[in-house]
């Protein structure tokens, strides 16, 4: 049975908006939820990334930054983990096998993942996926799409 | 003492001998030519290449150094932050080896290694930094300001909100179509003398020692969404000049102001942007402006390496530092 789908629009124009945004989508974020952030390099992906974690209460002593690096950032809130993952840097299906990702998603905590557009089939059907599009100065337009849980956040926002 | 490091954090897999601060031997296994076909670093490459490689580098490092085994005082491994499936790896080897040999062992901190990198003595007797420095860290995954009083007592003043700098070179290149690794081109380019495109530098007037690079990333790609078509050979090169001396002010700047509010009278230079010309250069001309000696290790010492592992080990050791045999990799490990 194909599940619901649901798409909407954000129109962000500034900072303070894309604050605004990540509250409001934190406030509805439960265990378990995976949520893809895509976007031009520049796009805000990092950016709208830490104001979640923030807004989830990922404690200031635990710096939220890029994670194309590391591939994965590990932060605590009291009521999960948050993995925060960047593929930007993967190019083989197999690389995501080997970081196991499969075991993040269905895991204990929370994800947060930059560029999972590049793996578009590997992809958990119940995710929420957020493609932001960069326009003048702060301004920017947030795509969001999804599936089951992914449908049922975007409901609420 | 004489110990063996090993490092394997993200994409190098190293090993080193030293004795004392002097290096006896350094060898990477750069993986260079592997990601350059990606465009980018491939982890998965890189964790398999780090199996392939650990043996032949730890075999390499050792007979370079003319020394076996048994010959060690000690064996160090960076436990991290890194990736965890490639930390795994260096850690692995050091323990078995530590375990099958009864050598003492600890694991270290990556960041560690970079800010006590400087220490090291070099064959051409250029003086190293005494205690207490500032330091610059800046690299792919990480940029920040530490305020080093002793090996053992180094304190993050600030760091990176978003992107390390060297991220910022990386990705500006991909952007601007100007390849892998993207630190050397951009050097290469922003040297070269002409205009330079003005691009914002992020937290300038904020007294805060942290970091911001990704508003210039966004703003270059911007900039180039405004040109009619794609840029050309001259606008390119005005480009990098503006990006490449928006990252280098900002970088030098607060290290300065740091060293400055801090009274420390030496400034130390660590990471892989550290091997960058113009910031070296600039840094230069800053801390003599402010009566601060600098300090720039050889451009080796500045990106990954072994023996900055093994130097920041063999002091944990000398002071009756070990970890057990259960120390498990940790992928984030704030300093």
């Amino acid at each position: 049975m194909k599940q619901i789908m649901k798409e909407a629009k954000f129109s962000i124009s500034n900072e303070s908006d894309t604050q605004a945004f990540g509250k409001r989508l934190a406030a509805l974020i439960q265990k378990g939820d995976v949520i893809g952030l895509s976007g031009d390099l520049g796009a805000g992906k990092t950016f709208l990334s830490h104001e979640i974690c923030r807004a989830l209460g990922v404690p200031e002593s635990q710096p939220v930054n890029s994670p194309t690096f590391t591939i994965i950032n590990e932060y605590h809130c009291d009521r999960f983990p948050v993995y925060h993952m960047d593929l930007y840097r993967l190019s083989e299906p197999d690389e995501l096998y080997d970081l196991g990702l499969w075991e993040y998603y269905d895991g204990d905590g929370v994800c947060l993942v930059e560029w999972f557009d590049k793996f578009h089939d590997l992809w958990p059907e119940e995710a929420l996926m957020l493609r932001i599009h960069l326009l003048e100065g702060e301004a920017r337009l947030i795509e969001a799409r999804g599936h089951g849980r992914g449908a049922e956040i975007l409901e609420k926002l | 003492m004489i110990v063996l490091g090993i490092e394997s954090s993200c994409d190098e897999t190293a090993a080193a001998v030293v004795e004392g601060n002097c290096v006896r031997s350094d060898i990477i296994a750069s993986q260079i030519d592997v990601h350059k076909v990606y465009g980018g670093v491939v982890p998965e490459l890189a964790s398999r290449n780090h199996i392939v490689n650990v043996a032949p580098v730890i075999e390499t490092a050792l007979s370079e150094a003319g020394v076996t085994l048994n010959e060690l005082d000690g064996i160090v491994a960076t436990s991290g932050p890194g990736l965890l499936g490639s930390l795994v790896i260096g850690l692995q080897a050091a323990k078995t080896i530590a375990w099958s040999t009864g050598l003492s062992f600890v694991g270290v901190n990556h960041l560690r290694g970079h800010l006590l990198a400087a220490r090291i003595q070099d064959e051409d007797g250029t003086p190293v930094p005494e205690f207490p420095y500032m330091a610059l860290l800046a690299s792919g995954g990480h940029t920040g300001v530490y305020h080093v009083r002793n090996w053992n007592d180094i304190q993050c003043l600030g760091e990176t909100r978003d992107d390390a700098a060297g991220e910022a070179f990386d990705k500006v290149a991909k952007l601007l179509g100007l390849g892998y690794p993207g630190g050397p081109v951009i050097d290469r380019m922003a040297g070269t003398p002409g205009e330079e495109v003005l691009f914002p530098q992020a937290l300038r007037q904020k007294k805060s020692f942290e970091f911001s690079f990704s508003g210039v990333k966004t703003a270059v790609a911007q900039h180039v969404g405004h040109l009619d078509g794609p840029p050309t050979d001259e606008q390119m090169h005005a480009i990098v000049r503006g990006f490449q001396k928006a990252v280098v002010e900002i970088l030098v700047r607060k290290v300065v102001l740091a060293a400055r509010q801090k009274q420390v009278p030496r400034v130390v230079l660590a990471g892989g942007v550290a091997a960058n010309s113009g910031l070296r250069q600039h840094a230069q001309m800053v801390c003599e402006e402010n009566d601060l000696t600098l300090f720039a290790p050889p451009r080796k010492r500045c990106t990954d390496n072994a023996s900055m592992i093994a130097y920041a080990g063999l002091l944990a050791l000398e002071a009756g530092e070990r970890s057990g045999f259960d120390i498990s990799p940790k992928a984030n490990w704030p300093l």
